[in-house]
């Protein structure tokens, strides 16, 4: 030890660790993203509950909303429907369309559920669970956000809120075409 | 009136262990010994009152009190009766409450140990210890409480989290936390050394055992975990670098850097410093992983609910590293190293390479757990860090460890010569080589995996060589083989323990490596009657059954498994409906075997049972991991008994 004040290096090495952490506090970690974000988002055709037929490819060129969720999620689907809703309506002549998916439901209690929120956008459930491994949805409600060029761009892990909505949308919507 | 009972317990040993601390603090500068004594009695009382707030916690369970909100989130009247009493440690508050109580049992055994044996140290080390307890007494009354009042009282509970309703989860935080705490000992003691400024060996030999003993549960509770990981979460592995499961490895690792180190100290009076700063670090470290899990600042499947509880923590581990660390400076002088190193060739130099291995390895872990929120910090970029980079920096890192693991324990110390070299190691390393390119003629082709079969034969060699030597050495006075061999062991009990600790290990890494190369598995669709083939195993899809459990619903699927043209046996992988959660929890069914394991996982089923998805694993080797635990033990077991040679 040459300089006396450098055995005091040590103790102050813990100083920045724990600044760090401190500031995880204003985080939050629900935000970390998944592997798929700036790829191209995965192609899915499903059928809707009204029987007609949609895909990622007839979207091309549109900004998708894309959310995951299920009659069974309590409460945060049905806290977040109403936003999707309002987002949908808000949106819709915008060039953005919200897209449902329907994970591991019964269709009698999906059906309930969409009636109850007089939901306009489509929905389609996801039989297989196929859509959802694709986008490796481990929970409901989950959203994507896919923007023109058919990348995914966001994703929100919990019940989506008006303002997280337009916020990325306007972000989607203000690049060029 | 449970409630207030508890609140009031709570609050009477933080009240207790505070003043047990000053009261011990007083004593040691004063060298009063009623006040000593007084610190004593609060550490006593603190333990009563801790065990009482237990016990009323486990009759509130026992008896559905959903007046107190922790039982109401945490059971309901479907819980079986043996969830109800691990319901006690399944979320949030409990786990504090048992932290603080095996916490309050180690400062009493050291109590009851150590009161006349250390004069000197004893009042420090009281104080430390009653000092980190009233921190999670502390926890326990202002963020958060376990006995918090619930009105109105619900007519049933919520339920435990069906994922912790595992045998698994009985053991699991039991040793995790008995290891976690355990390190408060050995801790305290440097401290209490650090403060009277007797910075020799005596605080090392002291908590020498304390020291194997939490290695041991910690070692123990990471096991169980990841027995729990397979076959609860049915993705058919064991360890997913998760930031929670870093957060138990860390001090595992410099933990055992720290085991190691102190045997340079001991022989050799160097790494003062080293050793002084390597315990702080896993104390330190305890207490991270408990923050990391309980303030939510980093996303993990392990997680605990969030709140205020995070500033806590982080107040204390600043508190807990800022004190130590500048008790550390501030004896800088005395912590010179008496001996010096004389070769590069000898085993305190190995040893010197075993911790930089080892801390090299905590330290990606701790930078691969951070760097998310370093990254978004700095950066304000959000990103993930998985399981590729953790694999990738610390597969080279374990297998030089391995490596080390044959070289350090027979290496001379202070400077091998060639002929000691060549006598403890020329033969094992021809037989590493030999097992390596026996396994790549039988068509193993992974260099990894034949580097580490390679290294674990080299290790086991030395091992036994010495271990052979020894006993026909003591043959030769005269006893039969078992004789010579258990008197070996009991007699150099520490060394062998270690070697046996070591066989454990490796018997773990051989588990590690063969289940990473060699498990195989499947993904399909099955109609009724339909069969699927995977590594000779052929799985047939017979039906699906529903039932309804005390709490839960439950689709059973049967499944017959044939391998060759044997009779077949049924699984019954299934899916768990709980009400309280959101989405089926699946439960997994297996096959244990020696050398492969059968495991089946129901996935989409038709509600009909017309058809079913299943993913079949065959898993190899991985029951090496749970063989190697027990080895471990009893390893552990023989190193922590009293040292033969000095009662004898």
């Amino acid at each position: 030890v040459k300089a006396s004040w450098l055995k005091w290096a040590i103790p102050a090495a813990v100083v920045p660790v724990l600044l760090l952490l401190a500031y995880g506090f204003k985080t939050n970690p629900h935000d970390i993203p998944s592997p798929l974000l700036n790829r191209p988002a995965a192609a899915f055709s499903l059928t809707t509950f009204s029987g007609a037929p949609i895909s990622l490819e007839s979207l091309r060129g549109s900004v998708v909303v894309l959310n995951f969720w299920a009659s069974w999620c309590v409460p945060a689907c049905y806290d977040e429907a109403p936003a999707l809703e309002r987002t949908w309506r808000e949106y819709k002549d915008k060039g953005v369309t919200v897209v449902g998916v329907d994970v591991q439901d019964k269709e009698e209690a999906a059906r309930e559920f969409l009636a109850k929120f007089n939901h306009s956008f489509p929905n389609a459930p996801d039989p297989k669970g196929r859509v959802s491994v694709d986008y490796g949805v481990y929970g409901v409600p989950e959203t994507f956000f896919i923007d023109r060029q058919g990348r995914v761009r966001f994703k929100v892990v919990g019940g989506l809120t008006d303002e997280t909505a337009r916020h990325h949308l306007d972000a989607l919507l203000k690049e060029p075409s | 009136v449970i409630p207030e009972l508890g609140y009031g317990a709570t609050v009477a040993a933080l009240v207790l262990a505070l003043w047990g601390a000053a009261a011990a603090v007083m004593s040691a500068r004063s060298g009063s010994a009623a006040l000593l004594r007084s610190g004593e009695r609060a550490a006593v009382g603190a333990f009563a009152l801790i065990t009482a707030c237990i016990a009323l916690m486990l009759y509130a369970f026992l008896t559905f009190d959903f007046s107190i909100q922790y039982v109401a989130i945490n059971t309901n009247r479907g819980t079986p009766f043996y969830y109800r009493i691990t319901a006690l440690w399944g979320a949030l508050e409990g786990s504090i409450v048992l932290w603080s109580w095996m916490l309050s049992i180690y400062t009493l055994i050291v109590v009851f140990q150590y009161r006349r044996r250390q004069p000197e140290l004893y009042p420090w080390v009281l104080s430390v210890m009653l000092g980190i307890l009233a921190f999670f007494l502390l926890v326990m009354t202002i963020p958060a409480p376990p006995f918090e009042r619930l009105t109105p009282i619900p007519p049933d509970g919520r339920g435990l989290n069906p994922l912790l309703q595992d045998s698994g989860m009985i053991t699991h935080p039991v040793a995790l936390y008995l290891g976690f705490t355990g390190f408060t000992v050995p801790f305290a003691f440097a401290m209490a050394a650090l403060i009277v400024g007797r910075t020799g060996e005596e605080w090392i030999t002291i908590t020498r055992r304390w020291t194997i003993i939490a290695w041991y549960f910690l070692s123990l509770g990471l096991l169980i975990g990841g027995w729990w990981s397979y076959h609860v979460l049915g993705w058919g592995g064991y360890w997913a670098w998760d930031p929670v499961e870093n957060a138990a490895f860390m001090p595992w690792l410099t933990a055992t850097a720290f085991l190691h180190s102190v045997m340079v100290q001991e022989r050799r009076r160097m790494l003062k410093l080293w050793n002084l700063s390597l315990i702080i670090l896993t104390f330190g470290l305890t207490i991270f992983g408990t923050f990391l899990t309980r303030s939510g600042i980093i996303g993990s499947v392990h997680s605990f609910t969030q709140g205020s509880i995070g500033i806590f923590f982080l107040g204390f581990l600043a508190l807990a590293l800022l004190g130590s660390f500048s008790l550390l400076a501030s004896r800088m002088e005395r912590l010179r190293a008496e001996g010096v190193l004389d070769s590069v060739v000898s085993r305190e130099s190995m040893f010197l390479l075993n911790n930089l291995f080892l801390v090299a390895a905590a330290f990606t872990v701790f930078f691969g757990t951070v760097f998310p929120l370093l990254s978004e910090a700095v950066r304000g970029v959000k990103i993930s860090v998985g399981a590729p980079f953790f694999n990738l920096v610390n597969i080279p890192v374990f297998l030089s460890l391995l490596f080390l693991m044959g070289v350090g324990p027979l290496i001379a110390w202070r400077r091998a010569s060639a002929e000691n070299l060549k006598r403890n190691f020329l033969k094992p390393v021809l037989a590493g080589f030999v097992a390596a390119a026996a396994l790549r003629a039988v068509g193993v082709a992974n260099g990894l995996v034949l580097t580490a079969m390679g290294l674990v034969v080299f290790v086991a060699s030395t091992i036994a060589l010495d271990l052979f030597r020894a006993v026909r050495a003591r043959r030769r006075s005269g006893d039969g083989w078992s004789a010579a061999t258990w008197g070996l062991l009991l007699r150099q009990n520490r060394r062998y323990g270690g070697f046996i600790v070591h066989l454990g290990i490796l018997v773990v890494a051989l588990g590690v490596a063969g289940s990473q190369a060699w498990s195989v598995q499947k993904e399909v669709t099955l109609d009724r009657g339909q069969s699927a083939e995977l590594a000779g195993y052929h799985v047939r899809f017979d039906g699906l059954s529903a039932s309804e459990e005390s709490n839960h619903a439950k689709v059973t699927g049967a499944f017959t498994v044939t391998n060759g043209g044997a009779g077949g046996d049924v699984l019954h992988p299934a899916k768990k409906f709980y009400p309280q959660d959101q989405s089926p929890i699946a439960a997994v069914d297996y096959r244990l075997g020696f050398f492969e394991d059968i495991y089946v996982v129901l996935g989409d089923f038709a509600n009909d049972g017309s058809h079913a998805t299943i993913k079949v694993q065959v898993n190899r080797m991985v029951s090496w991991l749970w063989m190697g635990g027990f080895v471990l033990t009893l390893g552990a077991a023989l190193a922590i008994l009293p040292d033969a040679r000095r009662t004898a």
